[in-house]
């Protein structure tokens, strides 16, 4: 899989639409279902051959977002042009263009890989001995070559996951759709799907992918818009939200919940802003990576503190939406069942 | 023009292919009308009385064939609801092939499986003792009537289909829907039998004038405007349930 997609050129294809015309472009978009209003009023341009990555917790709206965006909803009000076409007046035209693999692998169980895949290329209008060997090719690109001629209802998790991917890519779209394309995968396959995505990227395809997971945004996005409660909080390259977001976050944990007032005063100086004390946890936002670990543990010896656990890690979507809305994600789901 | 055609071969194609591998849709379309002709020739036979018919078997085979090939649509009902659940109407929907050829690609299966029962049931019929008293063409008559027949309730199904949400759910309401008009009508026992309040529900429903029809087609019954008014039928049931399935396929595809 994670051999480098062949033959995929989809650049060509951009120049039917003027070349500097964004690959999608969103504007005002709302879509309500009763009184929930998942997309409320969305706007986005992604520039041909880039990767977007909307990034949101569950029920922000990436869904949705992506079934508009791909003709399978229409919605309420705004307006949506991917690859220099209308999703409600080219939509036909439009799924010419474009590969989805959805959140939940749509596959047919009781075909084998190999004929799902030929399935699909001939509904995107291609000749049976055509599809049969795109199909092959797409099953030899994600490892898939021993299972082909098994009915996908012996497949694994991740080996339907990447049959679902490999039918969104039957046509070699020039943009494409994931939606939480890693959830549910291993690490090893999720890597590989990352390489994939590279991949499609190096050869010129437009992706827009959601993700809860703010690293696959960091690795595989040029932009990023984070959406809650179905708006955009904040866009931005990845270093421009990390610098927003802070760096590192370091967690103490000490041996005596009573000390974390000196805890407080022994940490403060490497960060910019006052450390957080909960119990007897520690939060800080470091200013530097580097020594960052072995700059605490001298800071809380000469104190004379005790650690029990010391821990560096990069922020998380939770420290995102902490830093942007003020609370965190658990919060914003409690008030929405309120 | 030509995409619909393609896209619904392609899909009546995978509808076809998908068949032998469900163990349990494979029994249905065969060992079960076996056994419903053999249960009721060898059960009922002797207890119904046929005016103007030497052998029940003459009798029951135009009619016992009728009902199967009535629910030859479930495998749509069920594949449809099936295809909603597992998301794979959304990959279709996303694809830039002609939109009603999910639903003609599904039908037109059953067309093919139709045609397999309806030898199967002509088959086990001949071996225990069934006989024609018809002319070829009027024996073909009477497999394109079930046919027709059979196309027109894919779409009623398709429309079951669509309506529940599950594949389970499919089953039953179909199942409950269709049942006993097949029973209230003239496929296993003379209509004058009946009790008068369902002789007049057999004389209006559809399968009666089918059931006549196949009767008139294959084992020599009088036939009236059974045969014309069979097409008509089907061909009502069709030009109701079709846009109606169509409209439905719309809706419940962009929730
Ligand atoms: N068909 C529907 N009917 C009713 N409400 C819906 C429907 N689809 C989505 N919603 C609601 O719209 C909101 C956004 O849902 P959406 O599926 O787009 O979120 P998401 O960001 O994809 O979440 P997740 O990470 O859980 O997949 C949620 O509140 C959800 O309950
Ligand atoms: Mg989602």
């Amino acid at each position: 899989m994670a051999t480098p997609i062949t033959a995929s050129d989809p650049g060509h294809r951009e120049s039917r639409a003027a070349s500097s015309e964004p690959a999608i472009s969103v504007s005002g978009l709302v879509k309500s279902f009763g009184d929930v209003r998942a997309l409320d009023g969305i706007d986005f341009e992604v520039t041909p051959g880039t990767v977007l990555g909307l990034l949101g917790p569950n029920g922000a709206g990436k869904t949705t977002a992506v079934r508009v965006l791909t003709t399978l909803l229409r919605a309420d009000a705004g307006s949506v042009r991917v690859a220099g076409l209308d999703a409600v007046r080219d939509a036909t035209e439009l799924r010419s263009q474009i590969g989805l693999a959805g959140q939940y692998a749509a596959v047919d169980e009781n075909l084998t890989g190999h004929e799902n895949l030929t399935m699909v290329g001939r509904l995107y209008g291609m000749r049976r001995r055509e599809a049969k060997a795109r199909g092959r090719e797409l099953l030899g690109e994600f490892d898939l070559l021993e299972a082909a001629d098994r009915p996908a209802s012996t497949y694994s998790g991740g080996m339907r996951r990447r049959l679902d991917l490999a039918a969104a890519l039957v046509a070699k779209p020039a943009v494409l759709f994931l939606d939480e394309p890693t959830t549910g995968l291993d690490p090893r396959s999720r890597l590989d799907l990352w390489a994939t995505v590279e991949a499609l990227v190096a050869v010129g395809t437009t992706v827009l992918l959601t993700t809860q997971y703010l690293d696959e945004a960091d690795r595989l996005a040029d932009r990023i818009a984070v959406i809650d409660r179905g708006r955009v909080i904040a866009a931005g390259s990845p270093d421009e939200l990390k610098a927003r977001v802070g760096g590192e976050r370091l967690e103490v944990t000490l041996a005596d919940g009573g000390a974390s007032e000196a805890a407080i005063a022994a940490l403060a100086q490497m960060s910019d802003e006052p450390p957080v004390a909960a119990g007897a946890t520690i939060r800080l936002t470091v200013r530097r990576r580097g020594g960052a670990l072995m700059d605490a543990v001298k800071r809380l010896g000469e104190a004379g503190l005790e650690v029990e656990d010391l821990e560096l890690r990069r922020p998380t979507l939770d420290d995102v939406f902490l830093t942007l809305t003020g609370h965190a994600v658990e919060e914003v789901e409690k008030e929405q069942d309120a | 023009m030509s995409r619909l055609i393609n896209d619904t071969l392609v899909v009546a194609e995978r509808n076809l292919i998908r068949l032998p591998r469900s163990p349990d849709l494979l029994l249905a379309v065969t060992v079960q009308p076996v056994m419903f002709v053999l249960l009721f020739v060898y059960v009922f036979g002797g207890a119904i009385n046929t005016p103007g018919y030497d052998d029940y078997k003459d009798f029951l085979l135009p009619g016992i064939v009728v009902q199967n090939i009535a629910f030859g649509g479930f495998l749509t009902a069920l594949g449809l609801a099936e295809d909603m659940n597992k998301g794979l109407v959304d990959r279709f929907r996303s694809l830039p092939m002609a939109r009603p050829a999910v639903l003609a690609g599904r039908t037109a299966a059953d067309i093919v499986t139709n045609l397999f029962s309806i030898i199967v049931l002509l088959t086990t019929g001949l071996i225990i003792g069934f006989s024609f008293d018809a002319s070829v063409v009027e024996i073909l008559g009477g497999v394109l009537l079930l046919l027709v027949f059979g196309y027109a309730f894919s779409w009623v199904f398709a429309l079951i289909g669509l309506l529940v949400s599950s594949p389970e759910a499919a089953n039953s309401v179909g199942f409950i829907a269709v049942f006993p008009l097949t029973f209230i009508s003239s496929a296993f026992v003379p209509v004058e039998s009946m009790p008068s309040a369902l002789q007049t529900v057999a004389e209006v429903n559809p399968f009666t004038v089918t059931v006549d029809a196949m009767r008139a087609l294959w084992v020599g019954a009088p036939a009236g405007d059974a045969v014309w008014g069979a097409f008509a039928w089907s061909s009502v049931i069709f030009a109701v349930a079709a846009p109606l399935a169509v409209a439905r396929y719309r809706r419940a595809a962009s929730r």
